[in-house]
């Protein structure tokens, strides 16, 4: 836990995950280290804990809030497709970036499937391969999720990178019917970080086993298991959580 | 027979798990299949049991830490996996890195190319029954280990790149022993196909099976050979040169059909293409140093991109983002090619045989580290 | 009574130990032949050249554990071995070595008809073990035997019908005498039943290209998956047992036995100084041999593929050369 930003708020300021009601309150039971004694595994988790971004003065500096996203300079040009994007649908654009070569569009969630669409349609973009789909984490801000789609096209050979900002429960809509290889993409997605995809045909864990619980991509993930204390004496372990979950269940 | 089943003949389907202990399921991959008699109906693929959560660990180490760490995903072609990682942080940076480095890179990717193939030959051929294959390539392979191993030591996982260029220069007498291999190479190819490729047996059992048609390829993100196979020309060597590739001479080999067998053609044409390339590379290598001005500490500025590179497999990726402040990445996301591909598995396996699904699984080339990172 | 019965024991127990003596030295073989093949040098530690290995194998394999898997079906799981070893050791006694009557057990005159009638057993041994060990890959793959292997006895058993055409007798002895009449081996007025008979031969003893039942990398070694130690043994001496059998019934039928070669040729003549069964076992080695080399150089067929040959080509050519045979034989 050392490692995170924030160590001693990660415990008690985690929302919780009400879009897996069970993983919601496993997310904190896979973590019993009560021993150390300033984490409070106990807190009850149906309690939508507010995002409370205060940094402790001993704490390394303050996590970080977001991307930068610099917007392009000024005397760039444009790519065609941006230009004819901001025309098609002038509304569904929050706001265009660029760094080290790479464009990106901020869209919101309601509008990504329009964008999408366009940017596959569209002759001046035909964006027909979508190399990749991931997302980051930046748990401070409300709108925690930055999920990205990375997208190629093979006619016109250029990249372009979209991204959604979403809330913890905000629905994204999956876009496995535009390309079919957002398949298992989104499925890691979701498996690791838990973004509530709509949508989606076949909406299973991936690379984690089946009944596990939590998202282990998310920042407030912990970066550690149960510890010594599972080593040195099992029973104690045993106890201390079985308290925890017994807490949570009251 | 009437509509209906008396409990005597009664059919049903027989669901058989493959893996994640078999022989031809490359590592620990896991299918679940469902027959009708020994046609397969549906398949699902399980995956899962290598995740090591690299992605989550790189998070907490620092950039040059992550070298090491890449190795272990496609731990066939360690020095690709390498090289996409260090070029990633060098666009991040914006990092010039020296003429005589990416040359060198370059010589060791397509190294590795040749190195991944001759293992996805042997174990192709193999899953089809043709073992004899299996230890002539892999007879290759094991000099591209020594040639490996006298660069920087390793003969698996090579940790051989650093951000903004090499550990290490070329030992003296290295670039003669490539040339070497590079002739030894050349000569053996046609071995291989002499085996395989007009071998009666081999031809049916690899025509026609597994047609995939180009849109459906792209449309499931196929890469690499596979999306080659179904004749897209897409190779990120050509589309988006990286490292010296710009500057050479090379042919992107394109099936027709889309089946098994082109997609065997073309990674024995990369073979060829691959010697070609080292051996310009050799004979243009520039003096000079193979490490660029890299700052001690590596600190990006904040912002994120995405890279990609050829890797034997396919389009490899890397997406990072970095918040300015950390010595570690904010987020680091690979784009495995194995996995796209294994995606491509299941339409290409319904509708065919058991033992095709052996053969398809051998045909998109997966490495199971890589694709549970 | 020593002549109607203790000679014949003797020979009988003298034939069977060979067996599977020549088996342990044929797996021997086998493994360096395909070695060779692989620029590899096989066994090289246990003895000169790993020659021992033939006599180490089998003590390490009757030395195993044999499990029998929870929910097989116990007496047939047991009997499925025996099943398949003990034809293959029997058609021995019709397999005439030379041609003393030293090197043969008995000479029936219906002796080919025995060999195709008994090899057919061990078709049983294969379907009841990948059925007895109740478990889906072997169940899959004694499915591709049955199939297979009776498809294949058909395409087999018409070939021979030419040959014992050609010969006009069905004893194994009388054949080689007909090829000692005739003055040439068969091989060269029935070379189609040959290929055809070789080919059979090859997926009825399930060796590569058609291992379809035991395909390794498929079906993880098909019928015999969950056995093991001894158990698994007698199908490994099994298959090896039928090698030796296809390849002395092909030398029988078309190489001329224990003949030298072009018998009526008394130019050649000096070559009888060697001894007949030298003649024959180096013919068999000959076929042995190439058993091993086509496994090791080629892919394995697929099933449905198998059937169409089988069905489509093999047998279709067997029954023309049943007429084309008949319709010379009429005419001559």
């Amino acid at each position: 836990m050392a490692d995170e930003p924030k160590s001693d708020d990660a415990a008690t300021d985690k929302p919780p995950s009400a879009d897996t009601p069970a993983g919601a309150s496993a997310a904190d039971g896979v973590k019993p280290v009560p021993a150390t004694g300033g984490q409070e595994t106990g807190k009850p988790a149906a309690a939508p804990a507010k995002p409370k971004p205060k940094p402790k003065p001993k704490a390394p500096p303050e996590a970080p809030k977001g991307p930068s996203d610099p917007l392009p300079p000024d005397d760039l040009e444009q790519p065609a497709f941006l230009v004819s994007l901001r025309q098609a649908l002038p509304a569904a654009i929050e706001q265009v970036s660029y760094w080290v070569g790479d464009w990106t569009v901020i869209v919101p969630p309601t509008a990504l499937i329009d964008v999408l669409n366009f940017l596959k349609d569209a002759e001046e973009a035909s964006f027909d391969y979508c190399a990749d789909i991931t997302a980051s984490d930046w748990p401070p801000r409300e709108k925690r999720f930055d999920v990205i789609y990375c997208l190629y096209s093979t006619r016109r050979r250029h990249r372009v990178r979209v991204k959604v900002r979403a809330g913890e429960n905000e629905p994204v809509p999956s876009v496995t019917g535009i390309w079919p290889a957002a398949n298992w993409l989104e499925r890691e997605l979701w498996d690791m970080f838990g973004v509530n995809l709509t949508g989606h045909p076949d909406l299973r864990r991936i690379l984690m086993p089946e009944g596990w619980q939590g998202h282990p991509q998310r920042k407030d993930y912990p970066l550690e298991g149960p510890g010594e204390l599972l080593l040195e004496s099992p029973m104690e372990w045993l106890r201390l959580r079985n308290l925890s979950d017994e807490t949570e269940i009251e | 027979m009437t509509t209906a089943p008396s409990p005597m003949f009664d059919t049903d389907e027989l669901v058989i798990n493959m893996g994640p202990q078999h022989p031809s399921t490359h590592g620990v991959l896991r299918l679940v299949l469902k027959l009708d008699g020994e046609k397969v109906k549906d398949v699902d693929v399980v995956m899962g049991y290598v995740h090591r959560g690299i992605e989550k660990l790189s998070e907490n180490r620092d950039w040059t830490q992550i070298i090491l760490l890449t190795d272990r995903m496609d731990y066939v072609a360690a020095a690709t996996n390498n090289l996409g990682y260090c070029e990633t942080v060098e666009k991040l940076m914006e990092i010039e890195v020296p003429r005589r480095a990416r040359y060198i890179r370059t010589i060791l990717a397509e190294l590795q190319r040749i190195a991944s193939h001759c293992l996805w030959l042997g174990t192709h051929a193999m899953d089809i029954g043709a073992m004899t294959v299996f230890l002539y390539a892999f007879r290759e392979r094991e000099l591209i280990l020594d040639l490996f191993e006298e660069y920087c030591g390793a003969r698996l996982t090579y940790n051989s790149m650093r951000v903004g260029g090499l550990p290490l220069d070329i030992p003296t007498g290295w670039d003669e022993k490539v040339r070497a291999f590079c002739d030894v190479m050349e000569a053996k190819v046609p071995e291989y196909e002499e085996l395989l490729t007009n071998n009666r047996i081999w031809l049916e059992r690899t025509r026609g099976i597994g047609v995939i048609s180009a849109e459906d390829a792209i449309g499931l993100g196929l890469c690499g050979p596979p999306l080659r196979g179904s004749a897209v020309y897409r190779d990120v060597r050509k589309d988006e040169p990286y490292a010296a590739y710009d500057e050479f001479d090379f042919e992107v080999p394109l099936g027709t059909r889309g089946d098994t067998y082109d997609r065997y053609l073309i990674r024995l044409e990369e073979f060829r293409q691959s010697i070609r390339i080292i051996r310009q590379a050799l004979d243009g290598l520039p003096e000079g140093p193979v490490m660029g001005k890299v700052p001690r500490l590596l600190k990006p500025k904040a912002g994120e991109t995405y890279h990609a590179i050829e890797s034997p497999k396919g389009e490899l990726g890397y997406f990072i983002v970095s918040d300015g402040r950390a010595t570690n990445p904010y987020r680091f996301r690979v784009r495995p090619p194995s996995f796209c591909n294994l995606q491509g598995l299941r339409p290409l396996v319904i509708g065919h045989l058991v033992a095709d699904v052996v053969a398809l699984i051998g045909t998109i080339d997966v490495v199971l580290g890589e694709v549970d990172r | 009574m020593i002549d109607t019965i203790v000679i014949p024991l003797l020979k009988i127990a003298v034939l069977v130990n060979g067996v599977l003596v020549a088996v342990t030295f044929t797996v021997l073989m086998e493994r360096k032949v395909i070695a060779w093949a692989q620029s590899r040098l096989g066994p090289m530690r246990v003895g000169p050249y790993g020659i021992l290995q033939a006599i180490v194998d089998p003590i390490k394999l009757i030395l195993k554990e044999d499990i029998t898997p929870a929910k097989a079906d116990k007496w047939m799981f047991t009997l499925a071995p025996i099943l398949s070893l003990v034809p293959a050791l029997v058609v021995f006694a019709v397999v005439p070595f030379g041609g003393d009557e030293l090197f043969y057990v008995t000479d029936i005159n219906v002796g080919l008809l025995f060999i195709i009638a008994v090899t057919s057993i061990g078709v049983y041994g294969i379907i009841l073990a990948g059925w007895a060990s109740n478990s889906k890959y072997p169940l899959l793959a004694s499915l591709r035997a049955s199939a297979q292997l009776i498809s294949y006895e058909i395409a087999v058993t018409m070939t021979l019908v030419s040959v014992i055409l050609t010969a006009g007798t069905l004893s194994m002895i009388g054949i080689v005498e007909a090829q000692q009449e005739a003055g040439f081996w068969f091989f060269f007025v029935q070379p189609v039943a040959f290929v055809l008979v070789l080919i059979g031969g090859l997926a009825e003893t399930n060796r590569a290209p058609f291992d379809m039942p035991e395909a390794e990398q498929e079906l993880t070694g098909g019928f015999h998956t969950e056995y093991s130690g001894m158990r698994f043994s007698m199908f490994f001496l099994a298959e090896y047992a039928n090698m030796l059998v296809i390849s002395a019934v092909v030398v029988v039928l078309f190489w001329g036995g224990w003949l030298r070669p072009f018998p009526n040729v008394a130019a050649l003549s000096f070559l009888d100084f060697i001894p007949s069964w030298v003649w024959f076992f180096g013919k068999m080695f000959g076929f042995l041999y190439l058993f091993i080399w086509i496994r090791a150089t080629l892919p394995r067929y697929r099933y449905d593929q198998l059937m169409r040959l089988g069905w489509k080509i093999l047998i279709p050519i067997a029954i023309g050369n049943i007429v084309v045979t008949a319709v010379v034989k009429v005419l001559l």
